[in-house]
């Protein structure tokens, strides 16, 4: 793993700094994440996790520093059919079924036609395949913006709480997906603010006000702070950081 | 631009599009009947200079501002939905590039335009018999590109709008003054010479002035018109992309 010849990393965040609404929500914050790992990036709503996940896909105006994905910046054209986004809201047509969605982001990347009925099936939607996506339960949206991101098998996977509202026989089958896709070479960040989803990530990144907590292995981490579990090691973290 | 993308947004755009059956056939009809309560109220009452029925030069130049306003409105209004809805961002994270959605809106609503702008024509000279001296074709050809330029118009205005309110407002904004002087209600050279300069820039006057060569029997004539036109509808779709952003704050 520590040869001098490892591969570059898949993402690479350095000083990054972002302002909304004159607010600083990113004032300086640096990662790494190496190439085919699910990386859980865990922080309480408002930590910042979205506002960086549209920094790595070059959504967001950044005020200073860089992201580098797969060795090019964030968001130019070589990355655009090899990074995969899913935002925290689903966002597909409702006015289209779930088939014509996901058929037309497969296209827009060119992946073949019949990834398109497999990656369905894979996020469990068969049943709802000619459904009108406005039509589907609030799980069954996510899933099936899920699969719009999935179906062009990107290298690079950037997933905005995909599992929120999920029941947990659906998560699980979720986070196995994931793991599958991550086993084929993909890299994945996964956002989340629920804690024990810790334990599907192969890293955790905690993020609080906009900066690192904790970057590492779950065993790591839990080493470090002598801690039981993750929330319980965010919990601790946190408050030295506050009486730092 | 990538013509396959482009292809493919359109298609995209159009499957959504008919969906929406009371949208299609609200915009297919409202335009006939708003002709038709023209042709009632001046369909018998003389043109004191040519003796023609009013409804034939009135209905001839009010007839473009129809398409344009509906076509305006649809376009305007499902830009700012893509917008707001995340889709937007989530296609500027795509391979997809600005020219391709602008464009995709561009053909698919065109391709509407076009329909809508040949059934109002055909139906306003032959069931109204609205009688202009000049072709029917080239009567159509303007009337589809004043609801173009309402397609274009809407997709560059739509950037300026954050919510759908404002998207609806920019239409009273950017359509009503066209209406008031472009030529409809007094001829353009008639009018206080600063509102005459105003009204070269607003593309309607170009429109209304090829109804004029059309209405004289000009047919030939209006070719310097539909350029000027093609022009503003080119440099609206271009404005369209430009106010596109990848990234946003
Ligand atoms: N468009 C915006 N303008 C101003 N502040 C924003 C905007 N979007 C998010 N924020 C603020 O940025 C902070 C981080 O938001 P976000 O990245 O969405 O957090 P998370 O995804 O971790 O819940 C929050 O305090 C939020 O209120
Ligand atoms: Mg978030």
């Amino acid at each position: 793993m520590n040869a001098p010849q490892a591969e570059p990393p898949a993402i690479l965040v350095e000083h990054l700094r972002v302002v909304r609404g004159g607010k600083e929500i990113l004032p300086d914050l640096s990662l790494a994440v190496p190439r085919g790992s699910v990386v859980g990036l865990l922080g309480p709503s408002g930590a910042g996790k979205s506002t960086l996940m549209r920094a790595i896909v070059g959504a967001q105006i950044v005020a200073g520093g860089g992201v580098t994905v797969l060795g090019h910046d964030a968001g130019t054209a070589p990355l655009r059919d090899r990074v995969g986004y899913v935002t925290q809201a689903p966002s597909i047509y409702p006015d289209l079924t779930v088939r014509e969605n996901v058929a037309y982001f497969a296209g827009l990347v060119g992946a073949p036609k019949d990834q398109v009925a497999h990656t369905i099936n894979a996020v469990g939607l068969a049943d709802q395949t000619d459904q009108l996506a406005g039509t589907l339960s609030g799980g069954q949206l996510t899933r099936a913006s899920l699969a719009a991101a999935l179906v062009g098998h990107p290298e690079v996977l950037i997933l905005d709480e995909p599992t929120v509202g999920l029941d947990p026989a659906l998560r699980n089958e979720l986070w196995k997906l994931f793991r599958r896709f991550a086993d084929q070479g993909t890299t994945l960040i996964v956002s989340s603010h629920v804690m024990d989803e810790a334990v599907r990530c192969d890293r955790l990144v905690f993020l609080r006000d906009g900066h690192v907590l904790a970057d590492g292995t779950l065993e790591e981490i839990l080493a470090q702070t002598g801690a039981a579990d993750a929330e319980q090691a965010f919990l601790t973290l946190a408050s030295k950081e506050g009486a730092a | 631009m990538n013509p396959r993308l482009t292809a493919l947004t359109a298609k995209r755009i159009l499957q959504q599009f008919r969906r929406d059956r009371r949208t299609i056939g609200l915009l297919m009809l409202v335009p006939m009947l708003l002709l038709t309560l023209l042709w009632w109220m001046f369909g018998d009452t003389p043109d004191p200079s040519t003796g023609q029925p009013l409804f034939d030069p009135l209905g001839a130049k009010i007839m473009g501002l129809f398409p344009m306003i509906l076509m305006f409105i649809i376009t305007s209004v499902s830009t700012l939905r893509e917008r707001t809805s995340g889709t937007m961002e989530r296609l500027m994270a795509s391979p997809v590039r600005r020219g391709d959605v602008v464009m995709g809106y561009a053909v698919a609503f065109g391709l509407v335009a076009v329909v809508q702008g040949t059934l109002l024509v055909l139906y306003s000279v032959y069931v109204l018999q609205l009688d202009i001296q000049g072709s029917t074709p080239a009567l159509v050809l303007i009337i589809v590109m004043d609801a173009l330029l309402g397609t274009a118009l809407g997709l560059a205005a739509s950037s300026l709008a954050r919510t759908e309110f404002q998207a609806v407002q920019m239409m009273p904004a950017v359509i009503l003054p066209q209406l008031l002087i472009a030529g409809l209600f007094m001829p353009r050279d008639a009018m206080p010479r600063a509102l005459e300069l105003i009204s070269n820039a607003l593309p309607m006057s170009y429109s209304i002035d090829a109804i004029n060569h059309l209405l004289a029997g000009d047919t030939g004539a209006i070719w310097a018109e539909v350029g000027i036109l093609a022009a503003f509808i080119v440099g609206a779709l271009l404005l369209g992309v430009l106010t596109l952003r990848r990234r946003t704050g």
